[in-house]
């Protein structure tokens, strides 16, 4: 009798431990996190929109990195994010303009790299010069106003 | 009628005992049997409920978000949607209020009544310490099981949405786990429902085994403790989910 109660309970722990396998292999990110070591690279915005931290980095839609740290930069007044790029996408120039994107209209916003032709690369710790800020969709439809009102003022004249 | 100054006396009880029975926990490694025979009637035999319940809570979000997601063209996260609300929310809490209706509410009415037919005081004669030998293996299985159980009723829950979603409702198998592995965090969602359900394993059990030893040693008595184990673990259980969503998922 005991046998068979022992049984069932080792049963119960198997199948618990199963389910968080599962839940850890199969309907998580665990299996896809690379086991690769990441380069750092940082980059400076007047604007990152809604960016957060852990959002993608991509290259032609491929996700190579996420974001690791958003700050402040109070001096120069500047957004300074900080990326973590998989060791394998070590062959960016000098030159990479990096951008933030939104996916899709409404989408989260993602950090898109776009390479140059510079023969040097970026290493670990180093800086990209050329960025695009966030699109900010109320500075956008301010500008568009702006503009139609001056249209009208100068008809007017 | 609830009266504030019995109130905090039993909490002050509560607490005493519970302490007296992590303090009888250490001696129950050198004699395993006893909490694995717990471990039977506190987990195995409430697996089926949920088992049952967890196929059926996934099934049915599944359905219900489907309808929604449908009229936004946006069917393809139906997987992340279940399984998030599963693995951060429905999985820990309604595991624990399930396992409060069937294990807790069991564990309380069989020493409520332990203690009405004088078994515990029959063991204190034997100088055997009854919250060593009965209480402590109870608190431990049902410790023990709740993770367990909720982490086998989220499994079975996203199961059960994949069941409904893909194969009758026609959502795109690759989708429906390619949206999940690119969005669920493990530490910010998986662990951290593990951690929830730890921490209402805890109370549950606590609850539930005070609940029985407190009782008055009368039928009674070991009716309205075992009413007492099912409201005040759940309400418990709900109140402790505000908190804790709050601290891990601000």
């Amino acid at each position: 009798m005991f046998k068979s109660i022992e049984l069932s309970v080792g049963i119960f722990v198997g199948a618990g431990l199963a389910a968080l396998f599962m839940l850890a292999m199969q309907a998580s990110n665990l299996s896809s996190i690379s086991s690769d070591g990441f380069y750092e690279i940082s980059a400076r915005f007047d604007n990152i929109g809604g960016l957060r931290v852990k959002s993608a980095v991509k290259v032609s839609g491929v996700k190579v990195g996420q974001v690791k740290a958003i700050d402040y930069d109070s001096e120069s007044f500047e957004a300074v994010v900080t990326m973590q790029v998989e060791d394998k996408y070590n062959q960016f120039p000098k030159d990479t303009i990096a951008s933030v994107f939104t996916s899709g209209l409404l989408g989260e916003q993602y950090i898109g790299l776009e390479p140059g032709g510079d023969e040097k690369l970026l290493g670990n710790q180093s800086e990209i010069r050329h960025t695009q800020s966030a699109m900010v969709l109320e500075q956008i439809i301010g500008q568009f106003l702006f503009s139609k009102a001056s249209e009208n003022d100068n008809q007017g004249f | 009628m609830i009266h504030p100054v019995n109130s905090l006396t039993r909490l002050g009880r509560g607490t005493l005992f519970l302490l007296k029975v992590l303090a009888g926990i250490p001696q129950l490694f050198v004699r395993f049997g006893l909490v694995t025979k717990q471990m039977y009637s506190v987990g195995v035999q409430t697996l089926l409920i949920i088992l049952v319940a967890g196929l059926f809570v996934g099934m049915v979000l599944a359905l219900q978000l489907h309808y929604t997601l449908s009229t936004f063209g946006a069917e393809d996260t139906l997987g992340l949607l279940v399984d998030l609300a599963l693995v951060r929310e429905l999985g820990p809490v309604v595991a624990a209020l399930l396992f409060a209706g069937r294990a807790g509410s069991a564990l309380t009415a069989e020493i409520g009544l332990m203690k009405a037919t004088e078994q515990l005081s029959g063991l204190e004669m034997m100088a055997v310490d009854p919250v060593e030998r009965i209480i402590a293996p109870r608190f431990l299985a049902g410790f023990l099981s709740l993770p367990l159980l909720a982490a086998i009723f989220s499994a079975v829950g996203i199961l059960g949405g994949y069941m409904v979603g893909v194969d009758f409702l026609g959502v795109d198998s690759g989708a429906f786990w390619s949206q999940i592995q690119a969005k669920v965090d493990f530490y910010d969602d998986v662990m951290n429902g593990v951690i929830k359900s730890i921490v209402f394993g805890f109370i549950v059990s606590w609850i539930a085994v005070f609940e029985g030893y407190d009782c008055l040693p009368t039928s009674e008595g070991v009716a309205s403790a075992t009413t007492r184990t099912v409201v005040n673990s759940s309400l418990a259980v709900l109140g402790m989910d505000f908190v804790l969503t709050a601290i891990m998922f601000n």
